[in-house]
């Protein structure tokens, strides 16, 4: 999916060669300590303007995306999970969403139908109650006043709804209670739509509940290991130090 | 003074139907005129030419938007579109009626036109009331035929809201004014469907100068809506009301504008409302046209437990200055007052909130709260804030709150990062931000200024 060497607008180099193959269906985390460049490599895959790619090519599905801007790379299937949402006052969550699903249906065809009004109302209903919203979510403001776990699950809810084909999630799990990191593991782990995944998290403990095909530990901007889900359990008992050098 | 007939072209190309207009230029003949063609009474004649001695000697204002372009000798004070009154649609003109239809007054509207009374030029041409306000005494009129009908009740409070002598523009329009509505709702009367006036400039140099005097008998509620839009034009025009509204004790009034003249018109408003005892006066204000705008709705809370509400929008874009915002003068205890000012800068326009609350001694218990946000959609613009609050009296609440924001760049990312285009982005930063005045009009007017704010952002993202 990429192998790409990143700089932030200033030079400042992130990511240092990160090689990284996700194949449709799989599901890969990365772990790794901070300032190590995971963060860097979610806003890099989705293209935030912020950083640029010196070297290497990313790839959606054997298209080269990394000259793309933000809005086509999410038409083309891509989805960043962001692990601080930004709020965004006085737009209906419900009808910016309906805007979102229908902008990239219309990506693909000319003449694609867009989704009915009420259709959509049912399924992000149906949806956000899966993930426990207390309130009628239709009815609020994109993330205005949202609580940092309610911001996190907005943001699933928000995959499950524009159906990506890659979804890069960082940290998703941060911050949310035991109860709510569990709507939130069955959600990632119920989808109707095939998903390749990139997690991007500190804990083990949403492992429980999403069983990854890959672990990567990502240091100062290198994979510095890659292996199978008893990887981060490891990290949990022995930290990154051996990782470092 | 002669009639002097035409049938020239202009930007719209509908010939003009008027059959009496001044030459250009501003002179006591010139007002003599006006008042001598409409048959007004004297003491009309005689309050409009001591207001022009006043608008004579007062000076420009020395604050707010740029006003030098005004040449106020190039200027047409008077047009009269036609001699003959409709008071059924189907006898109003087809040329009009087109041209309604070019403007784009929506379907939904054009279902109230049978209570809607128009302005095509500087006239009143069409009325039709609905029967059942006639039934429950609701008089809604053109400010001249007022004048004519219910002479008493005009001469009462014409002019005592907003004096010539408030400022030079309003003296200019006590001087020539022309058109407007009148409306007068009679005690415990509630219309409940808004009352819609259509105003448009139509000839290229032509000032229009309407006037429009409401008045809320006690426990009564009006709300009353009037939306400009404008072809463009050449040459500068000047457009210079007064708008004076008495809401009576207990009564309520809602005022909506939503102004989006051609971008070189002079927009110099004066709006105010007084307020008795526990009577409630709001101004929905959004300023979307004109080249400057200079635009305060007023509230005078005049009664013990009055409230007056001021929302104001103003959208400043490239070669546009608005100057808008809203004053509370709290005259009485427990009086209350609200303004929130959202303004929008883009493609180097600028955008000014410029306030007053004025709580004088006595008005014990009064509270008072202002909002401003401001959105800078670029770098070239720009956004000023002008608060002014004067307080003599010890036991108040008061609050001001102002902010400035960009459209960000983390913002854009996030919805850009959801599929939405650039452009969709902005639009929805910009919509959001506005939602809060926006919600509070008639669904129509939300669902064009909708369009308007889309059809602006196209043209200002790359």
């Amino acid at each position: 999916m990429l192998n790409v060497h990143a700089t932030t607008r200033d030079g400042k180099e992130i990511l240092r060669g990160i090689t990284l193959k996700v194949k449709a269906g799989e599901k890969h985390v990365i772990m790794g300590p901070n300032g190590g460049g995971k963060s860097t490599l979610a806003y890099v895959l989705m293209g935030h303007p912020g950083y640029k790619v010196t070297k290497g090519k990313i790839l959606l599905n054997g298209k080269d995306v990394t000259k793309m801007s933000v809005d086509e790379r999410a038409r083309k299937g891509l989805f960043l999970g962001f692990q601080y949402p930004v709020e965004v006052a006085g737009v209906n969550m419900a009808a910016f969403l309906r805007v979102a699903v229908n902008e990239k249906t219309r990506g693909k065809k000319s003449n694609a139908k867009i989704v009915s009004p009420i259709a959509f109302r049912q399924e992000l209903m149906e949806k956000s109650s899966r993930l426990a919203f207390s309130d009628d979510i239709t009815k609020r403001s994109l993330n205005e006043g949202f609580s940092g776990g309610e911001k996190k699950k907005a943001e699933i809810l928000q995959m499950t709804v524009l159906k990506p084909k890659f979804a890069v999630l960082d940290e998703p799990d941060s911050g949310l209670d035991v109860d709510a990191l569990k709507y939130m593991a069955r959600a990632i782990s119920e989808l109707d739509f095939p998903l390749g995944l990139i997690l991007v998290t500190h804990y083990q403990r949403v492992l429980k509940y999403i069983k990854p095909d890959k672990v990567h530990i990502l240091v100062k901007g290198r994979i510095a290991h890659s292996g199978g889900a008893d990887l981060a359990l490891m990290i949990e008992k022995e930290g990154y130090e051996k990782y470092q050098d | 003074m002669k009639n002097i007939k035409t049938n020239y072209k202009y930007g719209f190309s509908k010939p003009e139907t008027e059959t009496f207009r001044t030459p250009k230029g501003l002179d006591k003949k010139i007002v003599e005129a006006i008042s001598g063609y409409k048959k007004e009474p004297e003491w009309m004649r005689d309050f409009r030419f001591k207001s022009l001695e006043i608008f004579k000697q007062k000076a420009m204002p020395g604050w707010g938007a740029d006003l030098s372009g005004i040449n106020f000798d190039d200027l047409y004070y008077y047009i009269n579109p036609s001699e003959k009154k409709f008071r059924d649609w189907k006898d109003v003109p087809t040329d009009i009626k087109d041209t309604y239809e070019k403007i784009g007054i929506p379907q939904a509207e054009r279902l109230f036109l049978a209570g809607v009374g128009a302005q095509y030029d500087s006239e009143m041409i069409y009325h039709s009331l609905k029967t059942q306000w006639e039934k429950q005494g609701v008089i809604f009129l053109g400010t001249d035929t007022a004048l004519q009908k219910y002479p008493e009740v005009f001469k009462q409070y014409f002019g005592k809201v907003v004096p010539p002598d408030d400022n030079k523009f309003a003296a200019l329009n006590s001087a020539v004014w022309s058109g407007g509505s009148f409306v007068y709702v009679p005690a415990g009367v509630q219309v409940t469907i808004p009352l819609q006036a259509y105003f448009r400039i139509n000839a290229a140099n032509m000032g229009q100068f309407e006037r429009t005097l409401i008045i809320a008998e006690e426990g009564s509620f009006v709300h009353y809506v009037e939306g400009c839009t404008a072809p463009i034009y050449t040459t500068d025009s000047l457009h210079s009301a007064v708008v004076e509204i008495v809401v009576k004790r207990g009564a309520r009034v809602r005022y909506t504008t939503i102004q989006n003249w051609s971008s070189n018109v002079y927009n110099l408003v004066t709006k105010r409302m007084l307020v008795e005892e526990e009577g409630v006066g709001e101004w929905i204000d959004g300023n979307l046209g004109s080249k400057k705008t200079m635009k305060y709705p007023s509230v005078v809370l005049q009664g013990k437990g009055a409230k007056g509400e001021i929302l104001s929008l103003a959208m400043a874009g490239a070669g546009q200055h608005q100057d808008a915002g809203g004053k509370a003068i709290h005259l009485a205890p427990y009086t209350t007052s609200t303004i929130t000012s959202k303004s929008i800068s883009m493609g180097g326009g600028r955008s000014s909130y410029r306030g007053l609350v004025k709580i004088i001694n006595g008005a014990k218990g009064s509270k008072s709260f202002v909002r401003c946000d401001a959105l800078l959609l670029d770098d070239l613009s720009r956004s000023d804030t002008y608060p002014t609050n004067i307080v003599r009296e010890q036991n108040v609440t008061l609050g001001h709150e102002a902010t400035v924001s960009r459209v960000g760049e983390e913002q854009l990312f996030y919805l850009m990062s959801r599929g939405l285009s650039e452009t969709q982005a902005t639009s929805l930063i910009v919509n959001g931000f506005i939602e809060p005045i926006v919600k509070e009009l008639p669904l129509e007017y939300a669902v064009e200024l909708n369009r308007l704010i889309n059809m602006s952002m196209e043209g200002s993202v790359g």
